[in-house]
């Protein structure tokens, strides 16, 4: 007999969501306000003090952390409502769901070392959790290992960095690492620096450490996937920024690295998104594009740092925060409309949709808004950023030298060719799945989602238009976290700045001029229509009379232009019979997209390694003789091995007397 | 400006007329098929939804938009602050993007087709825009298309060679944007060689009267582009009369580039819109060499 019913459970999770939100919050609206709060915890003999530190920069990912995962619990129980009869696994599920959240709370604050690798490590555990669910499934069980596997391949990176700051200084707070900075040589401190930077890339997706991701996200709850690629991959960005706020490096180098990571990590993975057939895979393939974007802001910001350009360093920063904000909302609401999507169909597969629009209009006009501001246009919330970042890279392109104008000209010619395919992208994704004809009959009646699941999203919604029509207010939010990166800057030329981030405000105007312009043209055209014949038709379709659903654009015909011109870079598998004979039978094709860089990276070594280490398969032969003789083997080895080292300084000691 | 976008489709159709012989339609044609159009009823599709009947007056008022953005004659856009190419750039995508999702809309193959081609080329056609207005920006120290056009002058040769490249960029840009000839052709009686035309072939009534203006106020606007370049920093009563004069001229040249130009084989079209962005590229070196940046 359960201590509680499941039905209280939902409740008592969204009270102890809203206990913990508010409490974080009261904390960061203080620090967003200018009071970073700090805790001195006594902490155990093994970890030292562990300060708990709410500083601006902590208070910006709380803020955004708390506000995810609130929209997910509510979002959340509804979805789950499905699996109301896995009792035991839900409450897992749940109690998972609040671990992660408070872990991620805790390594924005958590200012030591090995109680910040606690954290970490339980956030990574507790989200594989969330991740495999429908543990049934052994897709779902494969996605999660290969996720709980590289989360730890980054764990180690930070461990080795970890240690040899503690090495060096012996200390475990984050004071050390600015210290550590200071003892060493500069290309240590970049090379400690670029370690962070790897083991940081495997949580937020940078190229070449994404591959986890696009298996991650189809293989979870479609909450969980929103939470996952709205904040958890944020955790990575905010270790990145973390790091480059205490170790003092050199700014050009390591913002060249990152700026050119992030515009091929962007590319690639927009690139890639564009030719997916899952509607899921297509979003987190999407979640690397936009961590490329937030990469572009804070290599930006590097390189103004280095180069003493103050308003290129703040606006690049502000870029990157702004769209690691948008981006965790936009994310989040495709993610819960492919949820709504996925209840209604049970596929996520886009070829199999289409006309959604009409059984679903709810979903699909809050699946309109998240596209149009993925894609970043104009009046949502996605322009401001990407607007940020490119006045960032247009700055730098204007006072720098030559290494800053080609780092510029990369990262414009970056960004814009990603908005370029993002639209591609969006406009396949949103037609096909909720436009034209049904190309597919499902057995069961497509409803649209209930108003638990709609209210979060239209929360959303609302907040990524208010973005797009006041950004000045959520800019102005930011200074503080600006700062605390540029604060030590000579900024003789404050009014340069707060003129660029003023900007954003007369964007808001020709943003809400837009709207009414449209407005007061749809009303013209309402009044003037209002009183016209309007008939209702067939889609014309050049004189052929019988059309059926199977003649429409699919998805895969939408893209094949584009599919041929990239060919040469990425990698497809095509299966195809075609048609033959006066009597053909079936034809079929087949294209699977595959991911070069897990081809090459991943599976290729694996396959050698496997290869390699299955020689040694006779040791593992199932007699048991053979293992307790490899256990005598081991004690002897053991008792050898001080013996051999006696030896070893018997002779030195020999040679020395002759 | 507006005015100019009645008469701009006219000339062309003239030009056209002229150069291949005939007698053309008279340059108030096409503005007398839109008002007869707007007069019209509609026909929808029983497949369309809400954003077939939304998205041409999206599409019109982002152009509408993006035109309030730009200067002309010293007198600044509507809307003008750094960066703002960005802006201008970006608003045409919403509409575009509308655009592409009211052709999906249909369920129609031949639609689908032309929104497919029309997301990818100007996809391809976006990089060279922003490198050309990055590079203008890189010469003239401004962000804005107001003090860039203002500061813009032609000193050396190698300025001259510069605006001649840009202005012909510019001219592609046009042509890919407007779905013309060396593209897509607008005339053509076979849907499977459309673009633009291709994506509203279901539009009606007044929807398509908006769609045709829409494309006249575009064409000016890219026409405006060009003039900038020239007589940016000219007083408002020399630039007005040479305004339109430039606009005649644009209009004609374009009209001469569709008479004498076939259309390239769709397969080959990528290729032709990536040569743009190759070209902007030159543009950006030889401001580099121009202000030296080399060398620092």
């Amino acid at each position: 007999m359960p201590i509680i019913e499941i039905k209280h459970k939902s409740i008592l999770l969204i009270i102890t969501e809203l206990f913990i939100v508010i409490f974080s919050s009261i904390f960061t609206i203080q620090a967003l306000t200018g009071n970073t709060t700090r805790i001195l915890l006594v902490g155990t003999i093994v970890t030292g003090v562990v300060p708990i530190v709410t500083d601006p920069l902590a208070a910006w990912f709380i803020l955004i952390i708390n506000f995810t995962f609130f929209t997910g619990a509510i979002y959340g129980v509804n979805y789950m409502k499905a699996f109301h009869a896995q009792k035991a696994q839900l409450s897992l599920h749940w109690i998972s769901y609040l671990l992660t959240h408070i872990c991620l709370l805790a390594v924005c604050v958590v200012q030591n070392m090995l109680v910040f690798l606690l954290v970490w490590e339980i956030m990574a555990i507790s989200s594989f959790v969330m991740v495999i669910f429908e543990s049934e499934k052994p897709k779902t069980i494969k996605a999660g290992i290969n996720y709980l596997i590289q989360s730890h391949i980054g764990v180690l990176i930070l461990t080795i960095a970890f240690g040899w700051v503690y090495i060096k200084s012996g200390s475990f707070l984050f004071d050390a690492i600015r210290i550590f900075a200071h003892t060493v040589s500069a290309s240590e401190s970049f090379g400690l620096m670029l370690l962070f930077f790897t083991g940081f890339a495997f949580k937020s997706g940078f190229i070449p450490f994404h591959t986890w991701l696009p298996y991650a996200h189809p293989a979870a709850p479609a909450h969980v996937s929103g939470v996952m690629s709205g904040v958890l991959i944020k955790i990575g960005i905010y270790g990145i920024l973390r790091m480059l706020f205490l170790l003092p490096t050199n700014y050009v180098a390591i913002g060249v690295v990152i700026l050119v990571v992030s515009v091929i990590t962007g590319i690639y993975g927009v690139m890639l998104a564009i030719v997916q057939h899952n509607l899921k895979t297509l979003l987190a393939y999407h979640s690397i594009e936009n961590i490329g974007i937030i990469g572009i802001g804070i290599g930006v910001g590097c390189l103004g740092i280095g180069s003493e350009n103050f308003p290129m360093a703040v606006i690049g920063f502000a870029g990157a925060l702004l769209h690691t904000l948008n981006h965790s909302l936009f994310k989040s609401l495709l993610f819960y409309g492919a949820g709504n999507v996925y209840q209604a169909t049970h596929s996520v597969n886009i070829e199999s949709f289409g006309g959604l629009i009409k059984r679903m209009p709810h979903t699909a006009f809050l699946f309109l808004i998240a596209s149009l501001a993925i894609c970043g246009l104009p009046p949502f919330n996605g322009f401001i950023s990407e607007f940020l970042i490119y006045s960032g890279l247009i700055s730098g392109w204007i006072h720098g030298s030559f290494i800053y104008v080609f780092m510029s000209v990369f990262g414009v010619f970056g960004l814009s060719v990603i908005g370029g395919l993002a639209i591609l992208c969006f406009t396949k994704a949103f037609g096909t799945i909720f436009l034209g004809t049904p190309r597919h009959t499902f057995d069961h009646e497509i409803h649209e989602s209930n108003c638990m699941a709609l209210i979060p999203m239209y929360v959303i919604a609302t907040l990524i238009v208010a973005i797009g029509i006041f950004p000045f207010y959520f800019v102005q939010a930011l200074w503080l976290p600006i700062q605390q990166f540029t604060g030590s800057m000579p900024n003789e030329n404050m009014l340069a700045v707060l003129t660029s981030l003023n900007v954003v405000q007369q964007i808001g105007i020709a943003s809400l001029y837009f709207i009414a312009l449209a407005g007061v043209v749809w009303f013209i055209r309402k009044q003037l229509t209002k009183d016209r014949v309007i008939t209702y038709n067939e889609t014309w379709g050049c004189g052929y009379v019988a059309p059926n659903p199977k003649m429409q654009y699919t998805a895969s015909s939408f893209v094949r232009t584009y599919r041929k011109l990239a060919e040469s870079i990425l990698q497809f598998h095509k299966y195809k019979k075609e048609i033959k004979g006066i009597f053909p039978n079936e034809a079929f094709q087949t294209i699977l997209p595959l991911d070069r860089i897990e081809t090459y990276l991943i599976n290729a070594p694996l396959k050698r390694i496997r290869y390699w280490l299955n020689r040694f398969s006779f040791l593992q032969n199932g007699s048991l003789q053979f293992y307790i003789l490899y256990g005598l083997l081991f004690i002897m080895v053991l008792i050898t091995i001080p013996f051999i080292g006696h030896f070893y300084h018997f002779m030195v000691h020999l040679l020395n007397t002759f | 400006m507006i005015i100019a976008s009645l008469f701009i489709s006219g000339i062309i159709v003239q030009t056209k007329s002229i150069t291949s012989g005939r007698k053309g339609p008279g340059i108030m044609q096409p503005m007398k098929d839109i008002v007869k159009l707007l007069k019209k009823g509609s026909v929808y599709s029983k497949t369309t939804s809400w954003i077939f009947q939304l998205a041409p007056t999206i599409y019109f008022s982002s152009i509408l938009m993006a035109m309030s953005m730009l200067p002309l004659g010293g007198s600044r856009g509507l809307f003008s602050f750094n960066g703002d190419f960005v802006f201008f750039a970006y608003i045409l995508a919403t509409g575009k993007f509308f655009n592409i999702i009211s052709a999906l809309d249909t369920g129609s193959s031949f639609e689908g087709m032309g929104a497919s081609r029309e997301a990818l080329f100007s996809m391809l056609a976006e990089p060279a825009f922003f490198i050309l207005m990055g590079s203008l920006a890189l010469l003239t120290g401004f962000t804005s298309f107001d003090a860039i056009f203002q500061s813009l002058h032609f000193g050396s040769y190698i300025t001259y060679a510069l605006g001649i490249i840009a202005t012909f960029i510019l001219l592609m840009l046009t042509m890919i944007e407007n779905s013309r000839m060396p593209v897509d052709d607008p005339k053509t009686h076979l849907e499977l060689t459309m673009i633009h035309e291709a994506m509203i072939l279901d539009n009606s009534g007044f929807d398509l009267g908006l769609i045709f203006q829409a494309t006249n106020l575009k064409f000016v606007l890219y026409g405006m582009l060009i003039v900038n370049m020239f007589i940016g920093n000219l007083p408002l009563y020399t630039t007005i009369p040479l305004f339109f004069v430039i606009q005649m001229a644009f209009g004609i040249s374009i009209g001469l580039i569709e008479s004498f130009i076939a259309r390239y084989r769709m397969g080959h079209n990528a290729q032709f819109v990536l040569i743009l962005s190759s070209l902007s590229l030159l543009i950006l070196f030889s401001v580099l060499l121009i202000s030296n940046k080399f060398n620092s």
